[in-house]
């Protein structure tokens, strides 16, 4: 062997790994030079991309943020986009926003579902002053109690999810309630508005049962306690497998059968498909966005169907997250990179002032507390002989339009309103 | 109504019910647990991943007709299966070890690309068309667990058994991974929101019991997993081949001295084990939602159970398995929100207390 040429030593192969690992741990951010950094836009998007939430976007959601960046094209500055993995910890969340900020200069953190993880990234954000679109977290305290002017709410929130589907339910008669309430931030703040709305409409919430989360598979325990409150309504205030799992074992303890209602209070389409149809049908669920609800929305899933790897369509929090960063580039565009970049709090006034539109979910506006205000549908899900194909799960039962869909600006509590 | 603590009997009555049927499942998983532990001192961290693929493989069969996934899915599934089978084969034919390991990997390789091909593949193809309505439950509780424990032997012949050598802590590190990676193809594969599977015709319906509605499927998922854990208690403890297992556990090199095939033994254990893992997820799969994360949060609960019952301990971990789901059922009903958490407390207790078990020997 000649001499000169290096030898590869055990010790430098170990090394070589372990710079392999090292940078193979770090989200994606390619070093660029100063001056392309100052002209580029970087989005993180964090999500649960490996638990009990991960088909609500997950991959998918990225996958959207990166179309809407593509269709964005080139209007003067780069687009980055960075992903991660929340895995539902709030602890993990805020620890890969705070390095997205001071390292890897991210200047937007869209999706962030699980409330928990959702509120606690909106306090890192305001704190670092960078602009923040939540599209999968559900509950309504981030336009309440803990708004933040750095924060806007883009596709959905547990007052709206329990008025429309909360108030339908009382309507039809269902006035006795009983909540089977995931114990976290979002099944409290589900659990608490949906009681409100039974209890505003002259109906009774005769208890409610806390079930760990993550970590409950066999929830037939609290239904039968929900059973034997005689309750006409038993509330599902969880989401995702939680949700899937109370409506097959329910089903399968004849609690549906012998006239108790289900009412699943957060229900996406791929739900419905976990469940199949017969297990299904007959269910209410509320969503701000359907894949079939109009031409503008066939068109829009027919163009973007093809980069989502799991889901075999768009939902509201994929079609969100597709539809907030077109309107932050916009946003952005409108007002200048540097500006957008010095402040996350001038980036959402920019997007509060301007018109939202786009294919997804037409035109729409934000309030000044970050809500952004879109029409939520309330549908019912067909029964196995009126599907007529893949996907074509749900018929429409009524529409709740934008400016009566979600709770009132005064009644939030938001800080930023009545200053 | 007649109350204690302010509970009704009834409904106090229907959680000691539903707490058994939950306890089952503990039971049958930590049992299969348990026996590895005993004989080849591996802490099996891939358990919750061979329920799941349990679970999946009976959708496969359900849905060969109908869906693509399915039938590439079972095809690949079927791989370990039948390079096992070949394996054998060569062996009788008296092929020398390494054109067997070149054969086998010539054979996986071309399966594999086979079901990377236009609608799966011939394998998968011809499994659609032999059965285009899928295979019934039934069926699935007995392939079930020959096609997953199929693939536990592979495992421990091609990995684990290269870890006896060195200390417990390698071999959790191995099949945690290992766990880790199945769940993760899974859900590359099938995406996370689970698939549908509903309870067989022949054991749907229900008896109404009175204090509560008692669904036929639960009584029987109660009923397998006691016959299960009954079964395997006998056969180790009552049987020949149990002797020899025991004896195995005890002092290896003796029993090897005395003419028995250990290390065969020690596969089939680690098969047999797998394959319980298996059942179990086959029972589950028309209750739960059957997704990749099916298993993660029950392995836990399950390691926990056989740590109480003492490690190793085959009736210990049937009986805490049992007990413990009873427990977490009264749980939900005084302190719901403490539920996930009161198995931990247990095992905390009794590890203060008695640091072998309930049911271990120290």
């Amino acid at each position: 062997m000649n001499a000169t040429t290096p030898v590869p030593t055990r010790r430098r192969l170990l090394a070589t790994a372990g710079v392999a690992v090292g940078a193979s741990l770090m989200p994606m951010a390619p070093k660029l030079s100063r001056a392309q950094a100052a002209n580029t836009i970087r989005i993180g998007v964090l999500n649960d991309q490996s638990g009990i939430y991960s088909y609500l976007a997950g991959v998918d959601g990225v996958a959207m943020v990166q179309a809407a960046a593509q269709e964005f094209g080139n209007r003067g500055f780069t687009v980055e986009i960075l992903s991660a993995d929340h895995q539902n910890r709030p602890d993990v969340g805020s620890n890969i926003v705070r390095q997205w900020v001071d390292r890897d200069g991210v200047d937007m953190v869209i999706d962030v579902p699980t409330s928990s993880v959702g509120l606690a990234v909106n306090q890192v954000m305001r704190e670092k002053n960078k602009a923040y679109v939540n599209v999968g977290s559900a509950t309504s305290d981030l336009t309440g109690a803990q708004c933040s002017p750095n924060t806007v709410h883009w596709v959905y929130d547990t007052y709206m999810l329990a008025k429309s589907t909360g108030g339908a339910t009382v309507r039809a008669g269902g006035d006795t309630w009983f909540f089977i309430t995931a114990d976290y931030a979002f099944g409290h703040a589900l659990e608490r508005d949906t009681a409100n709305f039974v209890r505003q409409a002259g109906g009774r919430v005769l208890g409610q049962v806390r079930t760990p989360f993550p970590g409950t598979s066999d929830f037939s325990s609290f239904l039968v306690q929900a059973q034997s409150s005689r309750a006409k309504v038993i509330g599902l205030a969880n989401a995702g497998g939680d949700t899937t799992n109370c409506i097959k074992q329910a089903a399968e303890f004849g609690i549906t059968r012998r006239g108790v209602k289900l009412a699943a209070l957060l229900m996406f389409i791929q739900d419905v498909g976990a469940l199949g149809l017969p297990t299904a049908q007959g269910l209410v669920m509320t969503e701000s966005f359907y894949w079939d609800l109009n031409d503008r929305t066939r068109a829009f899933t027919q163009r973007v169907r093809g980069r989502l790897a799991r889901n075999g369509v768009p939902n509201m929090v994929t079609a969100g997250n597709y539809s907030g960063t077109l309107h932050y580039l916009k946003a952005v565009a409108d007002m200048g990179v540097a500006a957008a970049k010095a402040s996350g709090v001038e980036a959402i006034n920019k997007m509060k002032a301007m018109p939202v539109e786009d294919e997804a979910f037409g035109r729409s506006t934000i309030r000044p507390d970050g809500r952004r205000l879109i029409p939520s549908f309330l549908f019912e899900v067909k029964k196995p002989e009126e599907s007529t194909g893949a996907w074509d799960f749900l018929k429409l039962l009524q529409t709740t339009p934008a400016d009566e869909a979600f709770r009132p600006m005064t009644e939030g509590g938001c800080a930023l309103v009545r200053s | 109504m007649d109350e204690i603590f302010g509970i009704p009997i009834p409904l106090l009555f229907g959680q000691l019910l539903l707490g058994l049927i939950n306890g089952a499942f503990y039971a049958m998983l930590s049992l299969g647990l348990a026996i590895i532990f005993g004989l080849l001192n591996i802490i099996n961290f891939t358990h919750g991943a061979q329920f799941m693929m349990g679970a999946f493989v009976a959708w496969m069969l359900l849905s060969l007709g109908s869906a693509d996934a399915a039938r590439i899915g079972l095809a690949l599934l079927l791989l370990p299966l039948v390079v096992l089978l070949l394996d054998w084969l060569w062996l009788k034919l008296r092929l020398a070890q390494p054109i067997r390991l070149g054969l086998g990997v010539f054979v996986s390789a071309a399966w594999i690309a086979a079901c990377f091909l236009e609608n799966g593949g011939p394998v998968a193809r011809a499994l659609g068309a032999m059965f285009p309505n899928g295979l019934s439950y039934w069926w699935a509780l007995l392939i079930g667990p020959i096609v997953v424990g199929a693939s536990g032997v592979l495992l421990e012949r091609l990995m684990i058994a290269q870890l006896y050598k060195l200390d417990h802590l390698y071999g959790l590190l191995l099949t945690f991974g290992v766990g880790l990676i199945i769940e993760g193809i899974f859900r590359n594969e099938f995406g996370s929101s689970g698939l549908p599977y509903r309870i067989p015709p022949e054991l749907s319906g229900a008896w109404d019991l009175g204090f509560m509605f008692m669904p036929v499927y639960r009584g029987w998922v109660v009923l397998a997993a006691l016959i299960l854990c009954l079964a395997t208690w006998l056969v180790i403890e009552k049987t020949r081949l149990g002797a020899y297992l025991r004896a195995a556990t005890e002092r290896a090199e003796l029993v090897q001295a005395f003419g028995i095939n250990v290390p065969l033994m020690i596969t089939l254990t680690y098969g047999a084990g797998v394959a319980l893992a298996a059942v179990g997820g086959v029972l589950a799969a028309p209750i739960y939602s059957v997704n990749p994360q099916m298993g993660v949060n029950l392995i836990i609960v399950v390691f926990a159970v056989v740590v109480i019952g003492g490690m190793g301990s085959i009736l210990g971990s049937i009986l805490v398995g049992f007990g413990l789901g009873v427990v977490e059922g009264l749980t939900k009903v005084f302190w719901p929100e403490a539920s996930a958490t009161v198995i931990f407390v247990i095992m905390a207790i009794v590890l203060l207390t008695r640091p072998a078990g309930l049911f271990g020997r120290a």
